[in-house]
């Protein structure tokens, strides 16, 4: 019942910003439509009346003071940068809005 | 180009949506301890959270939550009593995580409103903006663009990426639809995010500095025709940076999409971005397909819960409306509305207020700051409030000018000696000595000395010549080195001449 | 020396019969002889691990008082951000990536004085059973090198069956560190959720990742909970509660009348017939010990394997956006006129693994727009009904127990193309990690068909820790004195070890 065509599969690569190859793609459409089948059981049991729980403990309120603490100095901030220049991460063209 | 804006409105109702970005002015960051200063060297406000480092986790700020109730209440929200913080997931270069912590469908504040107010043909006139949200979230990195003409992202080679303002707290208040205000849509688009910057500066929250970025507006315009009920299809502008610009985007966005209609052409629903120098805007990115950002419920939070207690605490600290403050104080001092708004640009109304609740009269209060004071802010180049002058230091010195014991002469000279940083008026009087001569001895002694000096003057007093006296008072007070009371000269001075 | 428990070490540390020195150097030369065979270990830190251990020998030396584990060394999960030293995760896209910071699990190590070895072996982002998802190649199982160690914890499971490291650190999203456990002899405990910080643990589903110790035996396991347990302000889903008295527990490793549910659900069809023994004898062990065994029933569990492939995959697609090329780990093709997003595209497309891609996939389409609540959202509420399930259960029973998994430690190679298969050996762990509630998972014997490690699973609820650790010590003590000698020694000699 549940199925992710090719061109589902290509979209979410897309989203999920994962080049994928021609062969990838369908192979991962095959394999999510068996998935799919098995994970779509959480319906069978999942009734309107039935609370949805998005974390295990039920803590609410948990803040920290508005207080500033050291950062990281900017060598350790770029220490893992796969480029760098004038102490900021440089990064290839951005294309998209301003 | 050749519709009129009188064109437009005659023809089409424009429908405004307003959405604007504060920076609140927390010291730290939304999600962890970072510094928030502006203007910090690159990437020296970061952190591994900030940076999105793996494992980092984010904390909330509490001012920060605060803040946002703050802004809620004097928007008039109501307080959500359950509200959670949601991952809103794309990918972006300056978004360290590429998803931002935001709210979705679980925001804290809603449905509160803006009263405004605009001139128009018939007079001043009302409109009820409403708000239909006011959630937080984070800032986003900047970023410089290196090559290219422009030094714009189209064309540039590569960019260079400076975290600092990454996660630097953010609330977006989100208007309903404005329908209705005809005509008159830029000037209540200007004043809405007027008022609303106001509202926000006098709650203490964030700088609202348009120029800075502290506070951004994205202005929604969309129009249809004139007795329709079917909603346009919006544009939504962005880069809006000052007051004038809110008003010139919404007029200029409105004759645009009219000439597109009047074509026949269709509305493109897209970003476009405000361009100061021309007031027009260019496109942006085209939101048709609209990005699927896959919101949930952030794992790494846990929900707020504000009760009531909290709540009411939060209330209890929210200043009056300025708009209404200042109406009421308006009539209070009984001022002129030039006299309030020369206050207001001034940026002295809170200091006159404060002068005037130490016990100052109102006029005399506001002559002194918007007067001398300002004068020699003037001189000095700095802002009132940064020279070594307080409202309780004036408020002394209207006093002592009430009491007698200063003359407006000398007591601008302990405002300047106030300013010199000598100390308080008593220090600056006792220190230079100032004090009127209100001896009659002293005083008769000297007007003895004038008039023998000046016995033609004088005569001409004593046969009843009460112009000339003037001459005589003058030198008197010269004599006595401006510290003697003029009125009291002119009585004794009168009375020595026989003509009291 | 290096087959003694942690807390044998720990004593004889104390009465200076060893220095830490010496006892960090054995391991070394032990990793050094037979880890080519186990590839438990992706980075092995000697200088860093020397350095720690003379620091303590030199505090002991002046008479400070240390921590009941001081001087012991570990193995850590190379998901766990530790400053300076390289933390890959099993990925390639993390090669070479130093933190700048370390993890509050490590910080509390080295508080503790525990000296730390090096990183282990995992599923790339701890999505697996088996570490053959690792990016650098899978761990063996000491038991028998053609057979897997677990996963996703396998490379800290098969250094403490190898003898590499007397104790270590794991992570359980869905069964981690008890799968493993159970497939190579060893005690793995999940604590609570919210008991140990996730601060420094590179998220792979921030709502059911909790990270625990690993150990030999049931008290070094409690006595590195302890070490590394507590309130951490930088974790907002940290509880503000005393740790459980776990170590307590695990001397008493007292039984009697304690209320012990067999899980209903999480047995039966489906289980390996050696499995089914070594689970009835543990029963009767435990019985025998005071303990009274009743049966619940969970009938919400047959749907947590498919809620857990859900939000997992959910919350991973979201938390692994984050490795994009931009600020840290590899880049790829970044050449001229190349655009940021094409570069993100195909950093994505090396550098993560087939598995991850799945589930960043799976997890996309999980939460994207029209889908939400058919899948997250039931999901989320199928969450809700498993955590009722346990509260019904506990309200019959002080601790739930049921087999680690169903079967044995399969081939290397057996279920890698068969994600659904691979994905049913978490069926009895997934459950506690869904409620957030602790497990642990100890040895019960040897299937007989096979010869190989099966695993007891005891869960407990929320901050209840030291319950499992009770029952723990009791199947323990009672297990080895039928057995005459831990599990372990029956495991292949490796590497000519004393």
């Amino acid at each position: 019942m549940s199925s992710l065509s090719r061109d589902d599969v290509a979209k979410l690569a897309g989203l999920a910003r994962i080049e994928m190859s021609e062969a990838e793609l369908v192979a991962f459409s095959n394999e999510f439509t068996v998935i799919l089948d098995a994970v779509a059981r959480v319906q069978e049991v999942a009734g309107a009346d039935v609370e949805a729980t998005s974390h295990p403990l039920p803590l609410r309120n948990v803040f920290r003071k508005d207080v500033v603490v050291p950062s990281l100095t900017p060598e350790e901030a770029l220490s893992g940068a796969p480029a760098q220049e004038e102490q900021r991460f440089r990064v290839p063209q951005i294309l998209g809005e301003e | 180009m050749s519709l009129t804006y009188d064109d437009v409105v005659a023809k089409y109702e424009p429908v405004l949506g307003l959405e604007v970005h504060v920076e609140l002015n927390t010291n730290s960051k939304m999600f962890c301890g970072c510094s928030t200063i502006f203007g910090a060297e690159p990437n020296t406000q970061t952190c591994p959270v900030c940076l999105a480092l793996p494992g980092a986790l984010p904390t909330v700020n509490e001012k920060a939550i605060e803040s946002t109730i703050k802004i809620g209440l004097a928007l008039n929200c109501s307080i959500a009593p359950f509200s959670r913080f949601a991952r809103k997931n794309y990918f972006y270069p300056d978004m360290p995580k590429n998803f931002q912590i935001s709210q979705y469908d679980e925001p804290i504040c809603v449905n509160g409103y803006v009263d405004v107010e605009i001139q128009t043909d018939e007079g001043t006139k009302q409109f009820r903006v409403e708000v239909e949200r006011v959630h937080m979230e984070e800032d986003t990195g900047k970023s410089l663009h290196v090559g290219g003409a422009t030094g714009r992202i189209h064309g540039a080679d590569y960019s260079l990426l400076d975290y600092n303002r990454a996660g630097i707290p953010l609330v977006e208040i989100v208007t309903k639809i404005v329908p209705g205000t005809g005509k008159y849509a830029p000037e209540v688009a200007k004043a809405y995010v007027s008022e609303l910057r106001d509202i926000l500066r006098g709650l203490g929250v964030s700088d609202v500095k348009m120029e800075q970025g502290s506070l951004r507006c994205d202005a929604n315009v969309s129009l249809r025709l004139i007795g329709s009920d079917v909603l346009g299809t919006r544009s939504e502008t962005k880069n809006v940076n000052s007051l004038r610009s809110v008003e010139r985007a919404v007029r200029g966005e409105m004759i645009r999409h009219a000439e597109l209609l009047n074509k026949g052409e269709r509305v493109v629903q897209e970003t476009r971005h405000f361009q100061e120098d021309t007031g027009l805007t260019r496109s942006g990115r085209s939101k048709e397909q609209a990005e699927d950002y896959r919101y949930f419920p952030e794992p790494d939070l846990v929900p707020v819960a504000p009760d009531a207690a909290w709540i009411e605490e939060l209330r209890a600290a929210i200043p009056e409306r300025p708009s209404l403050h200042r109406k009421r104080l308006q009539e209070a001092w009984n001022v002129p509305a030039k006299e309030m708004e020369a206050m207001i640009n001034a940026d002295v109304l809170g200091i006159v207020e404060a002068t005037v609740a130490l016990g100052a009269d109102p006029t005399k209060a506001r002559s002194w700051w918007l007067g001398e004071i300002s004068r020699l802010a003037n001189e000095r180049d700095t802002a009132i409030a940064d020279l070594a002058i307080t409202p309780t230091d004036v408020a002394a010195i209207v006093a002592l000018v009430e009491k007698g014991e200063l003359t407006d002469k000398l007591a601008r000279q302990v405002v300047e000696g106030v300013i010199a940083g000598e100390g308080t008026p008593a220090d600056v009087v006792a220190k230079r000595g100032i004090k009127v001569v209100n001896d009659d001895g002293a005083l008769m002694a000297a007007i003895e000395k004038v008039c023998a000096e000046q016995a033609e003057t004088a005569e001409k007093v004593r046969s009843g010549h009460l112009p000339a006296a003037g001459a005589l008072i003058g030198a008197v007070m010269k004599e006595t080195k401006g510290q003697a009371d003029a009125a009291r000269v002119r009585e004794l001075l009168l009375a020595h001449l026989g003509q009291a | 020396m290096i087959r003694s428990t942690a807390a044998e070490m720990a004593a004889k540390l104390v009465a200076g019969e060893v220095t830490s020195v010496a006892l960090t150097q054995a391991h070394l030369d032990r990793i050094a002889s037979v880890d080519s065979d186990v590839h438990a270990f992706l980075y092995v830190d000697t200088e860093g691990a020397l350095a720690q251990a003379a620091a303590v020998d030199a505090k002991r030396a002046k008479g400070e008082k240390l921590s009941p584990l001081a001087g012991v060394p570990l193995a850590l999960k190379d998901v766990m951000a530790q400053k300076g030293i390289p933390t890959t995760c099993g990925s390639k896209i993390l090669e070479g990536w130093r933190p700048p910071y370390d993890s509050t699990v490590v910080a509390n190590l080295k508080k503790n004085d525990i000296v730390i070895l090096g990183k282990t072996n995992m599923d790339e982002f701890a999505m697996g059973s088996s570490t053959e998802n690792s990016a650098y190649g899978p761990t063996h199982n000491p038991w028998d090198l053609t057979r897997i160690p677990g996963g996703s914890g396998g490379g800290s499971s098969a250094a403490l069956a190898a003898f590499e490291a007397p104790l270590a650190i794991g992570t359980d999203t869905g069964g981690s560190i008890r799968q493993p456990a159970a497939v190579t002899g060893t005690v793995g405990v999940k604590p609570t959720y919210g008991g140990v910080s996730r601060y420094g643990l590179v998220a792979f589903s921030s709502s059911l990742d909790q990270a625990g110790p690993c150990a030999r035996t049931v008290l070094d396991a409690a006595l590195l909970h302890e070490a590394i347990a507590g309130h951490d302000p930088k974790d907002s889903t940290s509880i503000n509660a005393p740790v459980p008295q776990v170590v307590a527990a695990a001397k008493s490793g007292d039984v009697k009348g304690m209320k012990i549910g067999v899980v209903k659900e999480l047995n039966g069809d489906g289980y390996q017939a050696g499995v089914r023994a070594r689970f009835e004898e543990s029963l009767e062990l435990l019985a025998k010990a005071g303990a009274e065994i009743v049966e619940v029933s969970a009938p919400n569990f047959e749907y947590a394997l498919a809620a857990y492939y859900l939000i997992a995959p959910s919350e991973c697609s979201s938390n692994l956006a984050r490795f994009d090329a931009m600020r840290y780990g590899l880049r790829v093709g970044d050449v001229d006129g190349a655009s940021a997003e094409s570069v993100m595209n195909l950093t994505r497309e090396v550098g993560f693994g087939k598995e991850v891609k799945r589930r960043i996939i799976l997890g996309t389409y999980a939460l994207s727009s029209g889908y939400y609540d058919a899948y997250y959202g039931s999901a989320q509420k199928v969450r809700t009904l498993i955590t009722q399930d346990f509260t019904n259960a506990f309200a019959k029973a002080d601790v739930l127990v049921s087999p680690t998994c169903p079967t044995t430690a399969f081939k290397i190679g057996e279920k890698a193309n068969d994600p659904l298969a691979m994905y049913l050996n978490d069926i009895a762990t997934i459950p506690v990690n869904m409620a957030g509630i602790g497990g642990m998972s100890l040895p019960s014997g040897l299937a007989d068909e096979d010869g190989l490690p099966v695993g007891f699973q005891i869960m407990s609820p929320v901050m209840k820790d030291e319950r499992m650790y009770s029952v723990g010590a009791a199947l323990e003590a009672a297990l080895l004195s039928k057995w005459g000698a831990p599990l372990l020694d029956k495991a292949p000699i490796m590497g000519g070890a004393k």
